[in-house]
């Protein structure tokens, strides 16, 4: 079976500058599927990168044995900026799912076989209080959309990465609600 | 079993913790730099010796001399590192010392790049310092499995009093996966060659230099009777869907797990493709070569075609087997698929 039909299968790539916190929620969107006994791997891009840089991270879910970690056209996209919808919007598998952060992508995806999610992902974080939850807005939208893991998984998870600082876990799980509800009203 | 969630250069150091390895000399390198920070964290904490060496020289002789105490030991690097240490593994290989190295790959040959790459193949199987020695090379392909191989790798190098390579990419350190540590009892092989002080015992000595010619083969034939012996036992390897295989596919690391979702989506329109994949790539599992000589072959790496050699000595001379590799990028199951496929044609 073609890896992608498998029903407990997900894949996504996230692209953005660095310190977007792209790497972030794609280890918390593993290890919460990890907690829900799937089989997980997370690859990054890696090289000279550096704080403004671009970084991209990409996240297999499955229910079975996990072959390649590497994936060419990915099922969804999480893309925070310019550059990043220009490298990686060609790869996007048809019908895939385009989760854009419209706050800062101002290009226009010029892809007409795919579905696009448009989060003004850095104006609802500033909405919830803590700016630099953009990124949990996006994942927020991609788990509702997806459906792929529990919100309640996700906060486990979120618990188990920020350990006792307990003002950014709670503006987190705010900023990742209201990336849920974008997702709801939108649809 | 309890899951952890870590990079693969974290889960190859706390597995060697886990088998007992209390000592560690390095120097860091992309794309393996992890290995030594996770070392230095945890070793002095538990009473072991984390050092970061002034070069891979220096290192690899701190190694060699750490393990001449009979102490598990292990150093780890990336492709342009461990040529540096090249002189120190045959030094090693030649003093009989257990010892683990691991060589998470970089593309070369010289500074090359820090994506991932198995280029460095040749240079691990057929000696890569001088003399007549071989390292065993264990080839992980998922987390779980270098954990594994990690942990055994001490035990290995102890049996055969032979240092022991774990060979991955820079794909393997740098991913995260899932992986539990297995309770171990480590196989302690006594060691009383071991220099531990001679007190109330005859005197051992380590060397490598033997300038009586007769006494120098006598030396190395015990190498060599050990690499045989081996060749003989030690062998590991995967086999998958290769029963009904008209097609096999030969890959090790990362690239054999690549392949497997290569041979899901090619099975499931409706060609028959397989798999072997070294677990060991020294020893080399040939026999399973030879008995499916039958079969067409693609080797596929992350290289110009290394371990493609030993495909085709073990397959002999009229066997069909193929290549495709790359290098400095890794290939996609969907390039893999697209080979396969031009064979079928």
């Amino acid at each position: 079976m073609n890896p992608s039909e498998n029903p407990l299968y997900a894949n996504v790539t996230m692209a953005g500058f660095g310190g977007q916190g792209l790497m972030f929620i794609g280890k918390l969107l593993a290890y919460s599927a990890m907690k829900a006994g799937m089989n997980v791997t997370w690859i990054p891009s890696y090289g000279p990168e550096m704080r403004g840089g671009t970084a991209n991270c990409t996240v297999v879910l499955s229910g079975r044995e996990i072959g390649s970690p590497v994936i060419t056209s990915p099922q969804a996209l999480i893309i925070m900026n310019n550059p990043s919808l220009d490298a990686f919007e060609a790869r996007l598998q048809n019908n895939g799912h385009l989760f854009l952060n419209s706050s800062l992508v101002t290009n226009e995806t010029r892809r007409e076989d795919i579905k696009v999610v448009r989060i003004p992902a850095n104006d609802v974080a500033l909405e919830v209080g803590e700016k630099r939850a953009a990124n949990m807005v996006m994942l927020g939208a991609y788990v509702e959309q997806t459906k792929v893991v529990t919100k309640s998984l996700i906060f486990e998870g979120l618990k188990e990465f920020f350990g006792k600082k307990m003002e950014f876990l709670d503006v987190n799980k705010r900023a990742f609600e209201a990336g849920m509800r974008c997702v709801q009203d939108g649809s | 079993m309890e899951k952890t969630f870590m990079t693969g250069n974290e889960a190859i150091a706390e597995a060697a913790i886990q088998a007992g390895c209390r000592h560690f000399f390095g120097y860091p390198i992309t794309p393996q730099s992890e290995i030594p920070e996770y070392m230095s964290k945890r070793l002095p904490k538990m009473g072991g010796v984390y050092l970061q060496a002034e070069s891979e020289v220096a290192a690899i002789n701190m190694l060699f001399g750490a393990a001449g105490t009979g102490a598990r030991v292990m150093t780890s690097s990336s492709s342009p590192g461990i040529s540096l240490m090249q002189e120190g593994i045959s030094y090693i290989a030649a003093a009989r010392l257990p010892c683990v190295i691991v060589n998470i790959m970089r593309g070369g040959p010289g500074l090359g790049g820090i994506q991932p790459s198995q280029s460095d193949y040749f240079q691990a199987t057929k000696g890569g310092g001088h003399g007549d020695y071989h390292l065993i090379v264990l080839a992980p392909h998922t987390l779980q499995e270098a954990v594994y191989l990690t942990m055994n790798s001490f035990d290995l190098a102890d049996k055969y009093r032979n240092p022991v390579m774990i060979l991955g990419d820079g794909y393997m350190g740098q991913m995260m996966e899932p992986v539990s540590f297995p309770k171990l009892t480590p196989r302690h092989t006594p060691k009383g060659w071991a220099l531990t002080g001679a007190k109330d015992r005859p005197a051992n000595l380590v060397k490598t230099l033997y300038l009586d010619p007769e006494a120098l083969e006598k030396h190395n034939l015990v190498i060599n009777q050990t690499i045989q012996k081996i060749k003989k036992e030690e062998v590991q390897v995967e086999t998958y869907h290769t029963d009904d295989a008209e097609i096999i596919i030969a890959a090790y690391g990362t690239v054999a797990r690549i392949a497997k979702t290569a041979i899901e989506v090619l099975r499931n329109k409706g060609l028959k493709v397989g798999l072997i994949r070294p677990i060991t790539v020294f020893p080399f599992p040939c026999k399973i070569f030879e008995e499916l000589a039958d079969r067409r072959f693609l080797v596929v790496e992350m290289s110009f075609g290394q371990m493609l050699e030993d495909v085709q000595l073990s397959l002999g001379r009229k066997a069909s087997v193929h290549f495709y590799g790359r290098t400095g990028v890794v290939p996609s199951y969907d390039e893999i698929i697209v080979e396969v496929e031009k064979l079928v044609k």
